[in-house]
């Protein structure tokens, strides 16, 4: 019987692992280079420095803000943005709001941010953070921020979470219902 | 009988390890920390030789950078990384580039990349692959480039600054604060470093 027990243990542990594997080759397989050039000269880019961002982590209105770092080299920040506006689509009516705050380069948001937010159709608000003294303001988003991306901070009014991770979208829905109920 | 049972606990608590080992693989907030000592390592350079930090046994330390081909940022600083090189190491801190992706996720980061890229470069400095990934979670390096700056002691290597290179990514004559310059010359001085740690926007290691 204990014998019987152990290996069922021992199925379920390394059915587990298989699991967690799959789930990370998945996760490295996702890669997109958006390189299209096409005509983008319509899509409005807000860029701020860090003084004219904090705003967006500071607002107290009740509402549920999901900001979300990202770039477009950043292959896993890219696999995870539809999982973000899936969020947002979903969500937008039990007050919660997306803000996806790119981290490209300037010179580039003509030739690959503007391009890529237009092929995407991305729906969510996206602005861009343009601040080179990085050590003042990464501390100021979150002390224990390394500083890599994709990184997120969910709050509403001056109850906040970062995560310095990937998510899921079940991963991220969970912890926005944290906030909700 | 009792065999059995046994080779099946023995099965039973390696497997558990090993979940254990692939937990800890995913978690990196637990690295080196300002003081700590740094284990030394064995890794293959582009060249196909093995490097280790006792192999120089002259160095006052090391500017070790975790580094990249495929990231931009990595790639915005590589020719402030031979800079340094050229400046600290004939006075004893020379740069180990290390570069910790997983290939299979990264080919551009693979040995043949590697090499062409330090070809086209002219790298002068060790260009190491952490090809089993298990140095960078040990020195807690979350992105590229990521800098861990160390200095020889009669204990072993001790972790004196870690973080950004400097300032300004995006235009080198516009740098105010050389991070690593100001640490390095504080050490070649005899003095402390007075900022130890900094934070930079950089690529997530891809593990």
């Amino acid at each position: 019987m204990k014998l019987k027990l152990l290996i069922v243990a021992i199925l379920i542990i390394t059915g587990c692992k298989h699991e967690k594997k799959r789930v990370a080759d998945n996760h490295d397989m996702t890669k997109h280079e958006v390189n299209d050039k096409m005509n983008s000269s319509d899509v409005v880019l807000e860029v701020y420095n860090y003084n004219g961002f904090e705003k967006f982590l500071n607002k107290k209105d009740d509402k549920i803000y999901v900001i979300n770092f990202w770039a477009t080299w950043c292959a896993p920040c890219v696999k995870e943005l539809p999982y973000f506006e899936k969020l947002n689509s979903q969500y937008r009516d039990k007050n919660v709001e997306v803000i996806l705050v790119s981290l490209d380069f300037p010179h580039l948001y003509e030739s690959k941010l503007k391009p890529f937010i237009k092929k995407r159709k991305l729906k969510s608000k996206v602005i861009a953070l343009d601040d080179v003294d990085m050590n003042s303001w990464i501390p100021k988003v979150n002390k224990d921020w390394s500083g890599s991306i994709p990184a997120t901070i969910i709050y509403k009014n001056d109850s906040k979470k970062f995560f310095e991770k990937s998510f899921t979208y079940e991963g991220l829905e969970a912890e926005v219902k944290h906030f909700l109920n | 009988m009792k065999k059995t049972v046994r080779i099946i606990l023995v099965a039973f608590i390696a497997l558990f390890v090993s979940a254990f080992a692939m937990h800890e693989k995913n978690t990196i907030k637990d690295g080196y920390k300002i003081g700590d000592v740094a284990e030394d390592f064995s890794l293959k350079n582009i060249d196909g030789k093995m490097v280790s930090l006792s192999d120089y046994k002259d160095a006052k330390g090391f500017i070790v950078i975790f580094t990249c081909n495929t990231c931009p940022y990595a790639v915005m600083y590589e020719d402030r990384i031979m800079a340094l090189n050229e400046k600290y190491a004939s006075k004893g801190y020379p740069v180990i580039a290390i570069m910790p992706n997983n290939t299979d996720a990264k080919p551009g980061d693979n040995m043949e990349a590697m090499k062409t890229r330090a070809k086209s470069k002219g790298f002068t400095f060790p260009y190491l692959i952490d090809k089993e990934q298990k140095v960078y979670p040990k020195y807690g390096a979350t992105k590229t480039p990521h800098v861990f700056l160390l200095q020889k002691a009669d204990g072993g290597n001790v972790v004196k600054y870690i973080g950004a290179i400097d300032d300004n990514y995006k235009d080198a004559s516009a740098v105010k604060t050389k991070y690593v310059e100001h640490a390095v010359d504080a050490l070649l001085a005899g003095k402390e470093v007075k900022q130890t740690e900094t934070k930079a926007i950089g690529c997530a290691i891809k593990a």
